[in-house]
């Protein structure tokens, strides 16, 4: 379990992490979101010790990172934004080397090495040089190494930048098969990513917290209005009056015309009242036909966007 | 720091430094040796030996370059920051790889005394007593690099700095003897050269054994401190 509380990181007069707290309990995936310089990845930096924070405290298991570094470090696997690789290393023998780094008992690194390989698929680039190798495949090296010892808690740094969509869901399905063992953090700004892998999310902005749910209960509830596409035909004024008429709508907007069928009108409600019946119930009775009516609700990269722009409209 | 060692010590003969270095090395002090001993048919190596030390002007700063700012560099400092490894087995496992190709380089100088004993009898106590003195001072040298190379991400600057500080070395007696007062005492205290004189009059002065050792001890140290300093201060 890892427990964050009150987390600041200071730089001077600016605040990269301002106050964060959060919990993230045993075997679950967590996303970590947040705009380009949110401070994902200082605080994924100050979570696997490698800068200290200003104030706070960090728990792993009960192991504050700055008080027992090395018992935190040893239950946790890291890959940062760029993966620590180094050049002139084979595969073998930079893995070879980052499990002698992380104090694996001798014995079992030629194990974990090949486990960490066979995760990745790897196994047949072992003796090339990383220098050589394509940047998908320079991300799985770096991924496997933070496999290396397996350590119960990953942390994963925006870990499908700039591969291919192929990549991008193999490394999913890695993601995905780990997460039934161990407790994983990934940051990202790429909503599919957290729908498809995480349990739960964390927004940061600014460097402070703006939500925290389940990606699911983030798109019904977060934003506090419903939202409803209608298909009408009749004089666009009066539908929109008509609509607008109806207690709970809070705004109409036209969208696209679909000629005999009529046109696309896009109804904002207050979150609470249900206004399917009623509005339907109106355009009926001023004899305007609904021939399309569905409940839209917000996708996550609109609740992303209201969230770290500070608009809610 | 077994792990870091061996590394290190690797990627010196993976790259053309430690080539570099050791073929230099080995280039001016046969020359130093032909027209020091050989063409005037003078035995005395230790004089060689002492004149080398001005080769570790350029070279220290070559092996020491990249050794810390390479990691900063291509980022690989944070797997060996986040690893439970500490700074200090970092630190001390690079400083070590330097250390040995050092060796190694000053090893292949041994072979001008050889040639010079089948000829006649050098005398071995004093060349002995000379070499350690050499080894010291390049160990303290390349503490020096070390360190000069924790303060940078660039090859170039790291590789002047420890140039600079080298050559300060060398006028540091001078300005001893010309400022003198207090402030001369304490920056007699700085003179690594100085503490190399017994060693080549076949003296094996624990003073300066201590001293050197101690030098090398507390440029490692702020070495460490510097690295852990940087992260608290930047990202």
């Amino acid at each position: 379990m890892i427990e964050i509380s009150n987390l600041i990181k200071q730089y001077g007069d600016i605040h990269a992490v301002n106050g964060i707290s959060f919990t993230v309990e045993d075997g679950e995936v967590l996303g970590f979101l947040g705009p380009n310089g949110a401070g994902k990845s200082t605080t994924m930096n100050i979570l696997t010790g490698f800068i200290p924070y200003t104030s706070g405290e960090i728990r792993v298991n009960g192991h504050e990172i700055m008080e027992e570094p090395e018992a935190v470090k040893k239950m946790i696997g890291y890959l940062p934004e760029i993966p620590p690789l180094y050049m002139d290393m084979t595969v073998k023998e930079y893995l070879k080397f980052a499990a002698e780094l992380k104090k694996i008992a001798k014995k079992d690194i030629p194990g974990q090495v090949a486990m960490a390989m066979d995760m990745l698929k790897i196994t047949d680039h072992s003796h090339r040089l990383i220098r050589n190798l394509s940047k998908g495949y320079k991300q799985r090296v770096g991924f496997a190494q933070a496999l290396l010892g397996n350590p119960e808690v990953l942390v994963l740094d925006e870990p499908t930048v700039g591969l291919d969509p192929n990549q991008i869901l193999e490394i999913r399905k890695i993601i995905k098969k780990l997460g039934q063992k161990h407790t994983i953090i990934l940051s990202t700004h790429i909503m599919q990513e957290v729908s498809a892998v995480c349990d739960r999310v964390v927004i940061i902005n600014k460097g402070r917290i703006v939500a925290i749910d389940t990606p699911d209960n983030l798109s019904r509830h977060l934003s506090g209005t419903g939202s409803l596409s209608i298909t009408v035909s009749g004089p666009e004024k009066s539908i929109i009056a008509c609509i607008r008429a109806v207690e709970g709508v809070r705004s109409v907007r036209v969208g696209a015309d679909r000629g005999e069928n009529g046109k696309v009108y896009e109804v904002v409600s207050d979150g609470e009242l249900d206004v399917r019946k009623s509005v339907s119930l109106a355009l009926g009775k001023a004899g305007y036909p609904v021939t399309e009516m569905k409940a839209t609700d917000k996708t996550l990269e609109q609740i992303f966007h209201e969230l770290t722009t500070g608009g809610n409209k | 720091m077994k792990a870091v060692f061996k590394r290190e010590f690797r990627a010196y003969f993976q790259s053309p430094i430690a080539y570099v270095a050791i073929g230099a090395f080995f280039f001016v002090a046969s020359l130093l040796y032909v027209i020091g001993n050989l063409l005037i048919g003078d035995g005395d190596f230790v004089n060689i030996l002492s004149n080398l030390t001005f080769a570790l002007i350029v070279i220290t700063p070559i092996l020491t370059m990249r050794i810390m700012s390479d990691d900063r560099k291509n980022g690989t400092e944070v797997l060996l920051v986040t690893s439970p490894t500490t700074t200090m087995e970092v630190v001390l496992g690079k400083y070590l790889a330097a250390l040995c190709v050092f060796l190694i380089m000053v090893g292949t100088s041994t072979i001008f005394p050889m040639i010079t004993s089948i000829y006649g009898s050098p005398s071995f106590a004093a060349i002995f007593s000379c070499y350690v003195g050499f080894i010291l001072l390049g160990a303290s040298y390349l503490a020096i690099g070390v360190f000069a190379s924790s303060l940078t991400e660039n090859q170039i600057v790291s590789a002047l700095v420890t140039l600079v500080f080298i050559i300060f070395m060398f006028v540091i007696d001078a300005l001893v003897a010309v400022i003198g007062g207090w402030f001369g005492t304490a920056l007699s205290w700085l003179s690594l050269l100085s503490r190399f004189d017994p060693f080549s009059l076949s003296v094996l002065s624990l003073t300066s054994i201590f001293y050197y050792i101690t030098f090398v001890a507390v440029f490692l140290f702020i070495t460490m401190v510097s690295m852990d300093r940087r992260r608290w201060k930047s990202n």
